[in-house]
């Protein structure tokens, strides 16, 4: 049991795929400007990250691992991940048309999140299990889900406060995630 | 090496029947996208956006054939709800399309003038113009709004645009320049007081008796 | 005891009510002309019933209320007519509206009134509102809601009627000195004003600072035997006066955010419009009159029974202000109140304090810069906040015109009292920020409306033409159906003709119907002429039958 808490909290703080790892940064920076489509992205993002997290372990577990094929690993999580992305636009698209035209390119963006990728390959290089892989997946969503909500609350702030003209717009917003990095590098040694 | 091929052939297959299933299963039907930009025009019809109305316009900007700063009589206001919804960045107004006018106007006819050839009828694009062929046009001025499409068809030019009046319920508070006296701030700081002596600009019409 | 709670925030200011308090309330000179705005209240204007030149006595109505929330306008002293227009009127825009103006006679003379005095208790409730609507009464601790409309429980239960006698802006002493001199009168208006809400216990809640008001209502509550009245000292801190905080200090109770006091069972009226009350039931007057403060830059700083559509200048000169010096003249008080672009507008029912200001040295307002600065987010706005309101947050987002976040921030909550402005250290006009915000947001909806009228308007039209265009096609179809028809015994051409001859035949049959018109009693001239024209029509007629006969 402590095992997956201790996987939660070294996913979502410790080890934050977005601010220590630095995985994940394209829709970090390009959905973050306001507050309601960034909940929007973080919920679709745990929903592909958990989902593909786990596909992916099945298909290597069960498929590339006993024909011995861990050659195609790179290439078979891609199309799985690309499937699992492609099934969440058509639900969004179905359930909140307004998310969906909000979003716009950054949904299919997901599939070359990264972070998406990046979980499914350190699942199989950390020789994780069923539920340890559905975990590790899940605590990195919830991890990227944090931070992205996080940063898009702080930049709606900032874009009304009084920045000097050189730093408005991006600049001000990545010297800002360069400060929430620095302050979540703080939780490493939180479990020892 | 023909096992990999196969065993990704029909993964991929697989896949692809999963994704076909679900494209049927959450199929979309229409784009409400399109009433909700609609909502945020202002309606006046007028064609400035080189679109013949406002639905077209906000079909085209759902589809992604126009921009958003294209509208002048929403003025900056309609761009940066536009902005708002779509999630994209305010940019000001293309002068292309024309300016953002500050008065309100509204269409009066001359009724010495006018002949009754109900050409500005079949221009108004709000029906906003009452008359028949050979009796008395005129602008009910409440359904006005003030989008110019009657002035060129009359064949005797007399339709004029009249800035409307604003009175004490149309009236705004400016917005707040810091540079400027914020001194006793909740006391009106803008308005001129008695030993100011005579207002050196107009913006405050003095507003008709009835 | 009866416990008193504590709103959050609020700040101590110093008072300046002295000077104002040192003399007994005496009537202001009668002026030589009255302006009455036809707008003194929340709702529609009044409409006039009275024209140019006509001659009216005091009391009179002048205007009648246009509707359910309106008021009636009454003549504060007898006089005549002079004008129906457009007047300066005090308003934070400087913008004049209509009213009627009045140029007195001197004789003030009253209409005919209801001498006696009766028992209210004989009146039904509906017909008591009924009389104090007549009698032209709305809020006068500045609000000017109707009295009726709030003097009615609606199906719901009163428990408790509050009397306002808070005050708590500085310089502003006319609720003090009314409670000092008569508040015998306060009291009977409030236990007619029980009456006509049916409320259980009333509490008069007035500040520790007004020892001799305090003294003055005790004396005449146990005087007339009223143990459901209680007499309460509330901490001097601003904005006490306010009716949700004064609500909040002697009950407890909070009023919802958009909700009314009536929601909580508790109704709060101003001591002010409980005395109109009286004196309208008991005396049949209407409101013409009220207690004014004068204060400031003037020699005799004092509170005047001065009569409604009063120019403030003839107040200012009353009180030995000069009007040379002016710069700076103030209705209301120095956190809420409105500066006059004009002194010739005139006193209305709300109009609570004339605060004039030579230079702003001389009269230590709360005491500002000349621009703000940054805003560096301390806070202290947050914490003066009487409503609990995050100001920092309604700047920021008023200043970026993002108005759908600002609502977030319950922006119309805010009652405008100058606290978070006053505690601000970088000196930022943050009440100004508000306004602006609720004046915008107020004119999008209405643009809003005006749009989708429009809109609706052209679907329609729309439709209209397309369903034109559909019953042209229709009609053609028709047509051509029926001419195939005919054709089968003569051809095209036959039913072509046949059609052309039916309507010559159609046109001959009206020319023929058509008969002249106006015939019936004519005079002899207007015969003969007819007659000479038949003539003509014959000879013209006879004429041109020669010239087909010869063709």
């Amino acid at each position: 049991m402590t095992e997956y808490a201790l996987i939660l909290v070294s996913t979502v703080l410790v080890n934050n795929f977005v601010l220590v790892k630095f995985l994940g940064l394209c829709p970090f920076m390009g959905v973050s400007r306001k507050l309601e489509t960034a909940t929007g992205m973080a919920l679709a993002t745990t929903f592909v990250l958990t989902l593909s997290s786990i596909a992916s372990y099945l298909v290597n577990e069960y498929l590339l691992a006993p024909l011995g094929l861990e050659y195609l690993r790179t290439i078979t999580f891609i199309l799985v991940i690309a499937v699992v992305v492609q099934f969440t636009e058509m639900v969004v698209h179905k359930t909140s048309p307004l998310l969906y035209q909000v979003l716009g390119i950054f949904l299919p963006l997901i599939t070359t999140n990264c972070a998406v990728l990046g979980v499914a390959l350190l699942n199989v290089q950390q020789r994780h299990g069923f539920l340890e892989s559905a975990v590790y997946g899940f605590g990195a969503a919830v991890g990227f889900s944090m931070v992205l909500i996080l940063f898009a609350a702080m930049r709606e702030r900032i874009n009304v406060a009084d920045v000097p003209e050189p730093f408005r717009g991006a600049a001000i917003a990545l010297i800002t995630a360069g400060l929430m990095s620095l302050a979540f590098m703080g939780f490493s040694g939180l479990v020892t | 090496m023909i096992s990999a091929i196969l065993i990704l052939s029909a993964l991929a297959v697989a896949f692809g029947l999963l994704l076909g299933y679900a494209s049927v299963r959450y199929k979309v039907e229409s784009d409400p996208m399109v009433d909700k930009i609609d909502a945020l025009l202002p309606q006046t019809q007028c064609g400035q956006c080189s679109f013949p109305g406002c639905r077209p316009y906000a079909e085209a900007i759902a589809n992604g054939e126009a921009d958003i700063n294209q509208c002048p009589p929403g003025g900056e206001t309609t761009i940066i709800a536009l902005a708002d919804l779509l999630g994209r960045d305010p940019k000001p107004l293309n002068p292309e399309n024309g300016v953002e006018e500050d008065v309100r106007t509204v269409a009066v006819i001359d009724e010495q003038v006018c002949i009754g050839c109900t050409l500005c009828i079949q221009a108004c694009p709000v029906d906003a113009i009452l008359g028949a062929a050979k009796q008395m046009h005129t602008v009910i001025a409440s359904e006005c709004t003030g989008c110019d499409l009657c002035v060129p068809p009359c064949p005797v030019d007399c339709i004029d645009m009249v800035p409307v009046e604003t009175g004490i319920e149309d009236w705004k508070w400016s917005f707040p320049d810091s540079t400027v006296n914020a001194g006793l701030s909740t006391l009106a700081p803008h308005a001129r007081t008695v030993a100011d002596g005579e207002r050196e600009d107009d913006e405050t019409p003095q507003r008709k008796a009835g | 005891m009866r416990r008193l709670f504590q709103f959050r925030g609020g700040v101590h200011l110093r008072e300046h009510k002295k000077d104002a308090t040192l003399h007994p309330v005496v009537p202001a000179g009668l002026p030589k002309r009255l302006v009455l705005p036809l707008q003194q209240h929340i709702g529609k204007p009044a409409k006039p019933v009275v024209a140019v030149g006509d001659k009216v006595l005091k009391g009179q109505v002048v205007a009648e209320a246009s509707d359910t929330v309106s008021s009636p306008v009454h003549a504060s002293s007898s006089g005549v007519v002079t004008a129906i227009a457009a007047q300066p009127i005090p308003h934070a825009s400087g913008l004049s509206a209509p009213c009627i103006v009045i140029e007195t006679d001197g004789q003030e003379t009253w209409r005919p009134r209801d001498e006696q005095v009766y028992d209210y208790h004989q009146l039904s409730r509906a017909q008591l509102r009924e009389k104090i609507r007549q009698a032209g009464i709305v809020g006068m601790g500045g609000a000017g809601f109707p009295s009726h409309i709030k003097l009615d429980p609606d199906g719901k239960s009163v428990d408790t009627l509050i009397l306002n006698g808070a005050e708590c802006e500085p310089y502003i002493t006319c609720d003090e000195m009314l409670l000092r001199e008569r508040a015998l009168e306060v009291i009977v208006g409030l236990r007619i004003m029980r009456y006509a809400l049916n409320a259980q216990r009333c509490i008069i809640g007035v500040e520790n600072n007004k020892h001799k008001a305090f003294l003055a209502l005790l004396q005449q509550v146990r005087n007339t035997g009223a143990d459901f009245i209680e007499v309460i000292q509330v901490p001097t801190v601003y904005p006490t006066g306010g009716e949700k905080q004064l609500i909040h200090v002697l009950t407890g109770k909070e009023v919802p955010s958009g909700g009314l006091p009536l929601d909580v069972g508790i109704v709060c009226h101003n001591v002010g419009t409980a005395y109109a009350v009286y004196r309208a039931i008991e005396f049949d007057e209407p409101l013409i009159s009220r207690y004014v403060t004068i204060a400031g830059s003037v020699a005799h700083a004092r509170n005047l029974e001065v009569l409604i559509g009063t120019p403030v200048i003839d107040l200012i000169t009353e009180c030995g202000g000069n009007p040379g010096t002016l710069s700076r003249v103030i209705m209301g008080g120095p956190m809420m109140g409105i500066a006059l672009h004009s002194t010739d507008v005139p006193v209305i029912k709300t109009t609570n304090c004339i605060l004039v200001n030579a230079r702003v040295g001389d009269v230590p307002l709360p005491s500002r810069g000349d621009f703000a600065l940054p805003c560096i987010r301390c806070g202290a706005c947050a914490e003066s906040c009487p409503v609990g309101l995050l100001p920092q947050q309604l700047y920021w987002y008023s200043r970026a015109k993002d108005f759908d976040k600002v609502q977030d921030y319950h922006l119309f909550d805010c009652i405008e009292c100058g606290c978070c402005d006053y505690v601000c250290p970088s000196q930022i006009p943050l009440v100004h920020y508000f306004r602006y915000a609720k004046t915008e947001i107020w004119a999008l909806e209405r643009e809003k409306k005006q749009a989708n009228i429009a809109r609706r308007r052209h679907e329609f039209r729309e439709f209209r033409l397309e369903r034109e265009k559909r019953e042209k096609q229709e009609r053609h179809k028709r047509k051509r159906q029926a001419l195939k028809k005919d054709s089968g015994t003569g051809g095209e051409a036959d039913a072509k003709k046949a059609a052309i001859e039916a309507a010559m035949e159609r046109v001959r049959a009206k020319r023929e119907a058509a008969k002249p018109r106006n015939v019936d009693n004519l005079t002899e001239q207007q015969q003969r002429l007819v007659d000479e024209a038949d003539a003509r029509r014959a000879r013209a007629a006879g004429r041109s039958n020669d010239k087909e006969n010869r063709a």
